[in-house]
């Protein structure tokens, strides 16, 4: 079960800037480290974050193994209208995880 | 001069007293960086676990179906400053608990669950959770009545050396407190806010995760997670840091 938290406003002023801050559980096992017996720990790493609002892109993110466990993204987009921002992780192994919030435009 | 020693004892005792450093945070230990990713709960990876530890104490469980919410209602008010009191004496069994303890003796006696493992995720969560809701409250531990037996055995594992490098806790934590040690500062000791997220862990981890590193650091042995001994260290260490603020989920090297 993976955690996510999203922390953006929830409401903002048409034009305004706005600061969204994204953290997963997530491993992110290199591949490279084995271990007590020697045998090789399978990669396991988040691919990408992608987040859209009110349906377009508005955030793209490759991850590698050098990134940390638990990765942290925070980025900033303008407020242009009342829509949903999904935030969608996709691991390498094809597993994923969808967040979904509502940013209110005034 | 029969007269003037005790007042020399005296005047000693004040310059001593004088002396002792005032407790600091590990987190004034910190760089600027990692204090104000500590600070922003938006960057704070420890607030997973506490988000977490919020959907587990809504979430039924056991066989009665009972939630942390059925009896408690909303944590926010009912869990505001219990953590300050932690470890305390349960009554029933005249144990010493700590959080950790609480929640799972909760899970078995109120809920017919089965206990979180200890350093699982859902047990970290809950703590965390629970912890976080006293963050900025000062710690109040009593150390009076049946936790008093606890509190001395505490204070006297503190001050016991121990291990190949005969170390006492005191020695590092008090004699050498903002030196560096294997790439990062020595804090106070004074764990107010666990369960932390660590970067050497790559995760959340409790008190007692900490305290068996430090076992190993003196090669001493390492106790099991959730051992009697730790738990009265706790205590002590709690009572050491009392009117010091907590929190969890601090953000630690």
């Amino acid at each position: 079960m993976r955690t996510a938290r999203i922390v953006m406003p929830k409401t903002a002023k048409k034009g305004e800037i706005i600061d969204i801050k994204t953290l997963i559980t997530h491993p992110m096992e290199t591949g490279y480290r084995r271990d007590d017996v020697g045998a090789a720990i399978a990669r396991d790493i988040i691919g990408q974050l992608r987040v859209t609002y009110a349906g377009t892109e508005v955030f793209r993110m490759t991850m590698f193994p050098g990134v940390a466990a638990n990765p942290f993204a925070a980025f900033t987009t303008i407020a242009t209208a009342t829509g949903e921002f999904v935030f969608t992780w996709t691991g390498e192994n094809g597993e994923g995880h969808v967040e979904r919030t509502t940013l209110t435009v005034a | 001069m029969k007269r003037l020693i005790p007042a020399l004892m005296l005047a000693t005792l004040a310059v001593c007293a004088a002396k002792a450093e005032p407790l600091t945070s590990a987190r004034e230990l910190l760089s600027p960086e990692l204090q104000a990713q500590q600070a922003d709960d938006g960057a704070n990876p420890g607030m997973l676990w506490v988000e977490r530890g919020a959907n587990l104490w809504t979430t039924p469980d056991g066989q009665g179906a009972k939630s942390c919410a059925g009896c408690h209602g909303d944590a926010k008010t009912s869990m505001r400053g219990v953590a300050t009191r932690y470890p305390s004496i349960d009554t029933a069994s005249g144990t010493l608990m700590n959080l950790e303890a609480r929640i799972n003796s909760c899970r078995v006696k109120h809920m017919s669950a089965v206990p979180f493992k200890y350093e699982t995720d859902d047990l970290l969560g809950l703590t965390a959770y629970v912890a976080h809701l006293s963050r900025g409250l000062s710690m109040a531990p009593r150390i009076d009545g049946p936790a008093a037996p606890r509190y001395e055995a505490g204070r006297k594992f503190y001050f016991e050396r121990q291990g190949q490098h005969n170390l006492a806790c005191n020695q590092c934590h008090e004699a050498q407190v903002g030196k560096r040690l294997r790439g990062d500062r020595i804090s106070s000791g004074l764990g107010t806010g666990y369960p932390a997220y660590r970067l050497d862990w790559q995760r959340a981890g409790s008190l007692h995760r900490r305290l068996r590193a430090c076992s190993l650091g003196v090669r001493a042995e390492q106790l099991e997670y959730g051992a009697p001994e730790y738990v009265d260290l706790e205590l002590y260490l709690a009572h050491r840091a009392s009117g010091m603020s907590i929190e969890t989920p601090a953000v630690r090297k």
